[in-house]
């Protein structure tokens, strides 16, 4: 029988075993860090929109879903399709301001 | 300590993966209950061959080489890239290119490491069309040395006019000369706007072979659209901006090993030299066989630069400088 493509040659249970301290650790990093940030000065002022490009990958991440990976990183791209004039700085920013859930 | 109870098996699959669970205790014992080996560990993890088939080593130390022979290192290949600060002159990339071409290879071949370059101004530094061109117009002589492979890495970074049009004009030097082409993909949210921008002007170039050009740092969303067009795909491992070894194994597993390689893309920022050969361990892990682990991390690397005919795994005589 052959293997459907995309599909891992270790079962649910090792994967689980493998994968889930590392996981977990994830998780309580983001949860951390949005509560780092809802103490830290300035929780009043308007929100970040790469905060919201997190909070709305999160929902991405718990849907029923596939490829939750992929449409997570297409939800944080830039949506416009033609280049730029000129260079806005160097660097990205990790998510773009038009960023959709 | 007691020893693990060794039994004949055949499940190499298995056994490799029990092999690799050496950092973690718990999922050691866990699997050791339950997956029986054959092989000591030594054995299984030793004389692994892997080319890093982009890496930047004019900011690695020497010691980075040592440890990359040391876990398995035969080839690295190094394109042009940006400093971290923007070059004041033309004169700045020819010392470069220099330093790519003579230096480099002399220090990798100390650790029994072959050393290849691509040449090109990055996008970083090419928002400025007229110093673009300066530096352009170096190219062709570099194209020639012994260990240069082809252009790159030349691509988008925020996805400018200005960076688009001095993408194409790379595009043309690398088709009059027949050289291969390594493309960097923008970062972060540029990236997938990039990638496309990037796939149809070489479309509309349409001078080059695809099978001769490496689209680099692809990840989930741009992989596919890669590969689609017939070129070769590069999964860049970083601890945080591109992917991390078990993404890379995620894609692998859900794309294919045909066309696709890993690489650390080491360099002067937050990245590890050591990416290929970890990311071999997270593979072992994952269970993948010892086959398609070389064919990705040796096999498919070597087939694609292969195409140049500068391109070699034996390292020349080490010379003292």
């Amino acid at each position: 029988m052959t293997t459907p493509a995309g599909t891992p040659p270790l079962d649910r249970k090792t994967l689980i075993d493998l994968g889930f301290i590392d996981a977990r650790a994830k998780v309580l990093d983001i949860a951390a860090f949005l509560d780092r940030l809802d103490r830290a000065p300035g929780a009043d002022a308007p929100t970040d929109f790469r905060v919201e490009a997190i909070r709305a990958a999160l929902l991405i991440a718990l849907d029923a879903g596939p490829t939750r990976a992929e449409r997570i990183l297409k939800s944080w791209s830039d949506p416009t399709t033609e280049p730029v004039s000129h260079a806005d700085g160097k660097a990205a920013r990790g998510a773009h301001p038009q960023h959709k859930a | 300590m007691a020893k693990p109870r060794v039994e004949p098996t055949h499940n190499t699959r298995r056994e490799n993966f029990y092999a690799t669970q050496i950092d973690s205790k718990h999922i050691t014992h866990s699997l050791f209950q339950t997956h029986r080996i054959r092989k000591p560990l030594s054995d299984i993890h030793a004389n692994h061959m892997y080319i890093d088939p982009h890496i930047h080593m004019v900011s690695r130390t020497t010691d980075d080489y040592a440890r990359m022979a040391a876990a398995g290192c035969v080839a690295v290949t190094e394109p042009a890239f940006w400093a971290g600060f923007d070059r004041s002159s033309a004169a700045g990339f020819h010392d470069y290119f220099r330093q790519l071409t003579e230096s480099e290879p002399r220090r990798a071949a100390a650790y029994g490491i072959a050393h290849h370059a691509w040449i090109c101004i990055n996008p970083k530094e090419a928002e400025d069309h007229g110093f673009a061109r300066e530096v352009m117009s170096m190219i062709p002589d570099f194209l020639s040395r012994p260990n240069v492979l082809g252009v790159g890495e030349i691509g988008l970074n925020r996805n400018s006019k200005t960076e688009l049009a001095v993408f194409e004009e790379h595009l043309e030097i690398a088709a009059r000369h027949n050289s291969l082409v390594l493309i960097h993909t923008p970062h972060l949210e540029d990236k997938l706007k990039g990638t496309r921008l990037i796939l149809d002007a070489i479309a509309a170039h349409g001078k080059i072979n695809p099978a001769r050009i490496l689209v680099d740092h692809v990840e989930e969303h741009t992989v596919r659209m890669v590969l689609e067009r017939g070129m070769w795909a590069g999964m860049t491992l970083y601890p945080d901006t591109k992917c991390t070894a078990a993404r890379a194994v995620d894609i692998m597993e859900m794309h294919g090993t045909e066309r696709i390689w890993i690489n650390s893309a080491g360099d002067w920022g937050h990245s590890d030299p050591l990416a290929v050969p970890k990311a071999v361990v997270t593979m072992r892990a994952r269970g993948h066989t010892a086959a398609d682990i070389h064919k990705i991390s040796f096999d498919n690397p070597r087939a694609f630069l292969s195409q140049s005919g500068n391109f070699s795994v034996n390292a020349p005589r080490p010379t003292i400088s």
